[in-house]
């Protein structure tokens, strides 16, 4: 069964519909990348996705778990879905340590040192070991997101959402966090990246969502979607951005 | 100067209500804060009804009600250091109600959604996340009202109360120093105030968002 359902989902803030009408499923170990215009409502679909927004109407299934149904502990709910946004959120009066193990130590009960030995191996997986006590004041843009990565990793998550990550960094940053993502990805996450990072998504994706106007107007493999598009909508997009 | 044994013990007091309250005034103000950004239109209006009450009418007349109006009634009855910290506190609390809405506010959405994420519930989030770096915003406008706050309990006096202000009264009247008493209440007001202020310094030097 897929980990990820979504049935009828739509979307509105006040009377501006987002998310007109969209289904999709992922499954497990799948690496999806959701790509469009800029207001096609792909950064709402993910947001959705662990109910950042609230839900208009339609179905999200996540891991068993109908988050749609008011009375779920979405929090339980979240502890299996990291995420990652474009702006990092960092919290910037903690160190990198305590940004990684605050959640560990506040939602899952572990102990401090667990949580440090773990976030240390964390570290170490995204290339940050020496900056365990620096604030995030102190690190670059790609190195905020490399910690944010860890951050969402520690408390093992089952899937991991990407909200443009690598929109808001220099560009010679964009490597290194793509990097990790691509590791993630090789380990088996299960992964839904919007990104405007095409060549992430050829290479690491199992399917590309094209979104525009609230609707999921394509999904294919990545070759398929990029070499032969099929909707004109699509083959427009791809001709401005390729 | 044999005055000054007497001011001190008018200080004592001005500074026993002062922190009281200003305490209560703190935890108070934190409650309306939440209040006001509650999805719960009626406590919104709850709080912002009585923000609106006490920053609509004046410190005396709020004294005055508390004091000699609340006291009238047959149910109620306190004594005049009681109402003179209740007077402050309120007082405190709707101004810091406000500065403390505005800090929370002030905190960047992505903060929250972040913590959310991670599995923190909302208390958490707020907990951990949001009023450490609100009160790191707040404390400036936190250290103003305090001091604001102090000097209206000069006010209490009226009221009887024995602060650092009756009792220059009282001396000023029993050693016809006039001048020589109430130059020194001041200067030891502003000592008290001027330290308020280093401590704030310390506090936000201390805090300082890295």
């Amino acid at each position: 069964m897929s980990i990820i359902q979504v049935k009828n989902l739509k979307k509105k803030f006040g009377d501006l519909e987002v998310l007109k009408d969209i289904n999709a499923e992922v499954q497990e170990k799948e690496v999806v990348c959701v790509i469009g215009p800029s207001g096609s409502g792909k950064s709402t679909f993910l947001r959705c996705l662990n109910r950042l927004e609230d839900i208009t109407a339609g179905q999200v299934v996540i891991n068993g778990h109908n988050i749609t149904d008011r009375k779920i502990n979405i929090n339980k709910v979240r502890e299996e879905v990291g995420m990652v946004f474009q702006q990092f959120n960092l919290f910037p009066h903690k160190t990198v340590m305590e940004n990684i193990t605050l959640s560990p130590i506040k939602v899952h009960g572990e102990s401090k040192s667990d949580a440090e030995k773990r976030a240390k191996e964390l570290l170490d997986k995204v290339g940050l070991s020496d900056k365990a006590q620096a604030y995030p004041g102190q690190l670059s843009g790609g190195q905020k997101q490399r910690v944010a990565i860890a951050r969402a990793l520690a408390m093992n998550p089952k899937i991991m959402l990407f909200d443009e990550p690598t929109s808001a960094l220099d560009p010679e940053m964009v490597g290194d966090v793509l990097e990790v993502m691509k590791q993630l990805a090789i380990e088996g996450m299960t992964m839904v990246v919007v990104t405007h990072e095409m060549g992430f998504a050829r290479e690491m994706g199992d399917r590309v969502i094209f979104m525009d106007g609230g609707y999921i107007v394509e999904e294919d493999k990545p070759n398929e979607l990029f070499g032969n598009p099929k909707h004109e909508r699509t083959k427009a997009f791809l001709s401005k951005i390729l | 100067m044999n005055a000054l044994p007497y001011l001190l013990e008018g200080l004592k007091t001005t500074l026993y209500i002062f922190v009281i309250a200003i305490i209560a005034g703190f935890i108070l103000g934190l409650i309306l804060a939440l209040m006001r950004l509650s999805p719960f239109k009626i406590l919104n209006w709850i709080a912002k009804a009585f923000i609106d009450a006490v920053r609509g009418t004046p410190f005396i007349v709020q004294l005055f009600f508390i004091y000699f109006g609340l006291n009238s009634l047959s149910w109620v009855s306190f004594d005049n250091f009681t109402a003179g910290i209740i007077t402050v506190a309120i007082n405190a609390g709707a101004y810091f109600a406000e500065i403390i809405r505005a800090g929370i506010e002030s905190i960047d959405k992505g903060q929250a959604e972040a913590a959310r994420s991670l599995g923190l519930s909302s208390k958490q989030t707020m907990r951990y996340i949001v009023l450490p770096q609100a009160f790191r915003r707040m404390l400036p406008t936190i250290t103003n009202q305090s001091i604001i706050s102090l000097k209206d309990t000069s006010l209490l006096s009226i009221i009887g109360i024995a602060d650092l202000t009756q009792q220059g009264e009282i001396q000023a009247s029993a050693t016809f120093e006039a001048f020589k008493i109430w130059l020194t209440v001041g200067i030891i007001y502003f000592i008290i105030i001027y330290l308020l202020s280093l401590l704030a310094n310390f506090l936000e030097r201390r805090f300082e968002l890295r």
